[in-house]
């Protein structure tokens, strides 16, 4: 093995990580915008709400990622025309505008199942709590049945961020030149695939770490209430 | 004197099941009345209706000679006509639940603050002042950073009614408030309630602590499967009690 060829090309693949970053970012922020409202929908007592919101989860979780990206980008070339007429077509021939809405509506399913299930599990007296101080509707979410939910779907959330990191890969398939597409790129050219795959494992491994770090950090701060007294006395 | 609280003719079921069958109760400003009676005679439930955490089936609940307004809705249910109303109802009547109902996640301090500043619209620094008084008032002042779950249950429970006097409550309505604590921490919390009596607050206790109802309330309503069977003053009920259900029940909780 010869890693001196890799160090020659690290700022390509220092780019392509950076590409990744900001596809697991900017999909990661577009899919939680997205995910609220379809947990909410979800919980809905209303079919009109709530039977989308199924559908949708049912698709999305159910069907691979890579077809989701296939569909969207290779699939949407056969309705040209009427996505021309539409204003469209510049959208969707663009891998990237493809590779991150076929990220976004998949994590928003994820996410939106995660946050269901976190605002079912906040405790009952919880609400009944806030009721009685005179809270309701968007109010009593906001400041009560959110905080808690937040809380009790973080770890599970933080799990759904590595996966997306993960999942980036897969755009590389639409010709986008990710960390994957680069190291793809450059074993092409240099047929190192060893020492090309290997730094590229490592990279990923640096930024999901630091991804459960934050999390980490993030769960530790907002969880005052599970950690041990500082002050120890009698109760 | 607009009576603090005037409920007439309420009843409530539950799919078949009707819990309470038509029950009538007014409170007077600075009353203290104890519903007692066998678990499974409604108290809990009555005193739900109250604020509506339960929704009667049909009755009047007035608080401070306002009567809150309810609906049938398309289904057939009863439902409040007005959210808001409720709302705004709702922060006159005090609640201290059975199990505190504390928000874990949240300091003491902040469980006491987040209504006033977020409800009733005061300034992080007012409400802070005024939770500080009333912490000190139940003897937990210094546990105002600490977390519920860091706390005995006797002091969760004091700091659930610190909670609920810091919206300046017209009535406070407890549910069952020592039912959940040991024995040894029963004491703390009823010399709250009794101090909270002397003061003069208006109070309706859903209670199984015999000594504090015949020593602190006012009224004393004896319930039996969803009806008053018995109520007057802890003199009448407890001395010399004219239903034959309401002498087995004292009998047997002594």
């Amino acid at each position: 093995m010869d890693f001196s060829i890799v160090w020659q090309y690290l700022p390509m693949l220092l780019e392509g990580a950076w590409v990744t970053l900001w596809i697991t970012v900017v999909s990661l922020l577009i899919g939680l915008a997205f995910a609220v409202p379809v947990s909410l929908a979800r919980l809905s007592n209303n079919p009109f709400f709530s039977s989308p919101a199924y559908l949708f989860v049912l698709y999305f979780r159910g069907t691979p990622l890579l077809v989701q990206i296939f569909l969207i980008y290779y699939g949407s070339g056969q309705f040209r025309h009427e996505l021309t007429d539409l204003g469209l077509w510049g959208f969707f021939r663009d891998p990237w505008f493809c590779g991150i809405l076929a990220l976004v509506l998949n994590t928003t399913a994820y996410s939106a199942e995660i946050f269901r299930g976190a605002i079912s599990a906040v405790p009952r007296n919880d609400i009944e709590a806030g009721r009685a101080c005179g809270m309701s509707g968007l109010l009593l979410f906001r400041r009560i049945t959110m905080p808690k939910a937040f809380r009790i779907g973080l770890p599970a959330y933080g799990n759904e961020v590595i996966f997306l990191l993960q999942a980036t890969s897969l755009v590389s398939t639409i010709t986008i030149l990710d960390l994957t597409g680069i190291s793809r790129q450059l074993i092409s050219k240099t047929f190192a695939v060893y020492e090309f795959y290997l730094t590229a494992a490592a990279m990923y491994l640096v930024m999901t770490y630091a991804l459960v770090y934050l999390f980490r950090m993030w769960e530790k701060r907002l969880s005052g209430h599970l950690q041990e007294r500082v002050v120890s006395e009698p109760r | 004197m607009t009576l603090a609280l005037s409920i007439s003719d309420l009843h409530k079921s539950f799919n078949q099941n009707e819990v309470i069958k038509g029950m009538s109760l007014d409170a007077n400003k600075g009353d203290v009345i104890s519903l007692i009676g066998a678990s499974g005679s409604g108290k809990s439930t009555f005193l739900r209706c109250i604020n509506l955490l339960e929704t009667p089936n049909s009755g009047e609940v007035r608080v401070d000679g306002e009567l809150i307004e309810m609906k049938t809705n398309s289904k057939g249910n009863r439902m409040p006509a007005d959210q808001k109303q409720v709302d705004r109802i709702r922060t006159k009547l005090g609640m201290v639940f059975q199990s505190f109902n504390l928000w874990s996640h949240m300091t003491i301090l902040q469980n006491v603050t987040e209504a006033p500043i977020h409800v009733l619209g005061q300034t992080k620094a007012e409400a802070n002042e005024k939770a500080m008084l009333l912490l000190e008032k139940v003897g937990i002042a210094d546990k105002a950073h600490q977390y519920p779950d860091h706390l005995s249950g006797g002091q969760q429970q004091r700091a659930a009614i610190a909670r609920a006097l810091a919206m300046d409550p017209e009535v406070m309505l407890f549910d069952e408030p020592t039912s959940a604590l040991d024995p040894e921490l029963v004491a703390e919390v009823l010399k709250v309630m009794r101090q909270l009596a002397a003061e003069g607050r208006t109070m309706i206790v859903v209670t199984h602590e015999m000594t504090f109802a015949r020593e602190v309330s006012s009224k004393v309503v004896f319930l039996h499967q969803g009806m008053i069977e018995e109520q007057g003053t802890p003199e009448e009920v407890f001395q010399n009690p004219k239903s034959e259900r309401c002498r087995q029940f004292l009998a047997s909780s002594y």
